[in-house]
């Protein structure tokens, strides 16, 4: 319970001085202003798309984008622009959950390995720097090639390609702050492990993570995307950004919107977040430390 | 020096490549889905079964077809393709070609490029190229390999007619999909180019070398640049995996031959012995590009030599 409140408090102090020193900038403002736009418009999707995402009509099918479908119909006839409007809620939800899971993964693993070292910490980083140095689209590839396709895959098949990533920048972190006087203090003054661990090294390591979490969110779009687009991800009729794309292959000299629309909305989505991320690290000021793990 | 230096990390991917190579065993002996099954015409009995499966050896016991298996691997022998019945070690030989043509141009293309492009945007104090060239970065960054692929396709192959829109036939055909891959690169390799620039120019020997009355051209090539240099080789032979990861999708997304396609197709028809070959070809790309990377860095920096050895 403790530990919990005092994480809490951490985050809130973190989130008060940092998000609104990010928003400050004009282009964090843009960004973040975008950002929050879009959760808002995920969240709300059945009551701001203007059709149904699933409403098939055989008789409209592969419209140009006009009225009354803005952005076009696919080549069932829906509308390309409630689905883009349904398909952020998927391509956000999976990702910032499967970006959740291995942050919190990694960063048991990081602080585990950077705190007790020894043959713990040399087993961890080797598995680490393994999967580091692959593509994470080929470890996404090869998850999802074992358990499945489908979003639940997907999602888990994210998180373990930025795992190595997340207990790589905490393990860092810890290794950084085990020197510092303030800890060695509190080792001598006979705190045990956990007390070390929980209260005074992870709250100081904690903030390049979460800007680090955050910019993975944009990455994880990305690879969210393109597992879709192969096929692997959402399966039909859910609405995905990649999984639109992917459907819309066959039909890309005759509708080009159906692809062009959702590859817009990913791009847009991502540079956003990496546009904020960056901002969020000028606010911290944590470039230096980012640059060290 | 720097010959013990890589005889030391050569040792060092011993263990690593016997982890990788456990690993990818396993990953493909949990890939669900039968082989086997694919095989067998309809209606054959159990005994037909049986004898397929220990025509592959697949009755054996998971260390043995380990052994069995990595054994093999040294010796060029990668098996037979169970669904495509051929030896595996023709399919890479007859794939890996593209995939080194493609992804050696690409590298080419995005390390020269996007080293131009990150020099200018450093160099040159002009605000409006130093916003594109970010501008482009950050595009470049961003926006994910297939659907770029199926914008350039659109564009120039549907609307101009310039290039072929899927196939390997000919220089035209690599074109578009060099440019894909390449994109990410030029923007990444553009990015830390800058940065290592930038950060090289604020030492106070650069100021020295300007007061001494050195053109900047000079400075630029024989002072800054081996600086510089060192971070962009780095990132350059981490670059050599993700390269091949974008191969992945864009020979997917161009219809063109190569380990990624061969990779998905081989995932689709769970034939494990192609997936296990592809992987190790992969991994081993990886890991040579990290090594490279690693011993030009020492190459280049004694400290480095010094603390590792």
């Amino acid at each position: 319970m403790k530990t919990s409140s005092m994480t809490a408090r951490t985050l809130d102090a973190f989130a008060r001085m940092s998000i609104g020193r990010a928003f400050a900038s004009g282009i964090g403002m843009v960004a973040g202003g975008f950002l929050v736009l879009l959760v808002l418009v995920a969240i709300f999707a059945p009551w701001i798309a203007p059709f149904d995402y699933a409403a098939q009509n055989l008789m409209n099918a592969n419209a140009p984008p006009g009225w009354p479908h803005l952005l076009g119909t696919d080549e069932f006839g829906r509308d390309v622009l409630s689905r883009v409007i349904f398909g952020a809620r998927t391509s956000l939800s999976v990702s910032a959950t499967a970006i959740a899971i291995s942050m919190a993964a990694g960063m048991t693993l990081g602080a585990a390995a950077g705190y007790f070292g020894g043959f713990f910490e040399r087993a961890v980083m080797t598995v680490v720097d393994l999967t580091w140095s692959f593509p994470d689209i080929l470890i996404a590839l090869i998850f999802v090639a074992i358990i499945g396709p489908g979003l639940t895959s997907t999602t888990f098949a994210i998180a373990i390609a930025y795992l190595a990533q997340f207990t790589r920048l905490t393990r860092a972190q810890i290794v950084r702050l085990k020197r510092e006087t303030f800890i060695e203090a509190t080792i001598n003054l006979g705190a045990k492990p956990s007390h070390i661990l929980l209260r005074h090294l992870m709250p100081n390591a904690i903030a390049p993570v979460i800007v680090v979490g955050m910019l993975a969110i944009g990455d994880g779009i990305v690879l969210e995307a393109t597992l879709g687009f192969f096929g692997l991800g959402a399966q039909p009729p859910t609405p995905s950004w990649g999984a639109m794309m992917s459907s819309g292959t066959a039909q890309l000299f005759l509708s080009p919107w159906v692809i062009i629309f959702p590859g817009v909305a990913v791009a847009v989505t991502v540079i956003a977040v990496n546009l904020f991320g960056d901002e969020l690290i000028r606010a911290l000021d944590i470039r230096d430390r980012l640059r060290g793990s | 020096m720097i010959l013990r230096y890589t005889a030391q990390r050569l040792l060092m991917l011993i263990p690593v490549s016997f982890s990788i190579s456990v690993v990818i065993f396993m990953i493909v002996y949990l890939l669900p889905g039968d082989p086997i099954d694919n095989l067998l015409r309809v209606g054959s009995s159990p005994e037909d079964r049986a004898e397929l499966v220990a025509q592959y050896g697949l009755d054996r016991s998971l260390v043995v077809q380990y052994f069995v298996w990595i054994g093999n691997m040294f010796q060029g022998e990668f098996g037979q393709a169970i669904v495509l019945r051929r030896p595996v070690a023709d399919l890479i030989a007859q794939n890996l070609p593209y995939s080194l043509t493609l992804g050696g141009l690409a590298f080419l293309f995005s390390s020269t490029v996007g080293m131009a492009l990150g020099t200018l945007s450093a160099m040159v104090r002009n605000p409006v190229l130093d916003r594109f060239v970010r501008g482009f970065i950050l595009l470049g960054s961003t926006v994910p390999g297939f659907w770029l692929a199926l914008l350039l396709i659109l564009f120039f192959s549907v609307n101009l007619g310039w290039f072929p829109v899927s196939g390997a036939r000919g220089w035209e055909s690599l074109v578009l999909p060099v440019l894909t891959i390449g994109f990410g690169g030029v923007a990444l390799v553009a990015r830390v180019t800058r940065v290592a620039l930038l950060d090289v120019q604020r030492e106070d020997f650069v100021t020295l070398l300007h007061a001494k009355g050195l053109s900047s051209g000079a400075i630029l090539f024989r002072h800054l640049m081996p600086h510089a240099l060192l971070p962009v080789v780095t990132i350059l032979a981490l670059r050599i995996g993700w390269i091949l990861g974008g191969a992945v999708t864009v020979e997917f997304v161009f219809g063109r031959p190569g380990l990624g396609s061969l990779l998905i197709r081989a995932l689709g028809q769970r034939d494990y012995p192609v997936v296990q070959a592809c992987l190790l070809m992969l991994a081993l790309a990886v890991m040579l590009g990290t090594l490279i990377g690693d011993v030009a860095q020492a190459a280049m920096d004694p400290r480095i030599r010094e603390k590792k050895s």
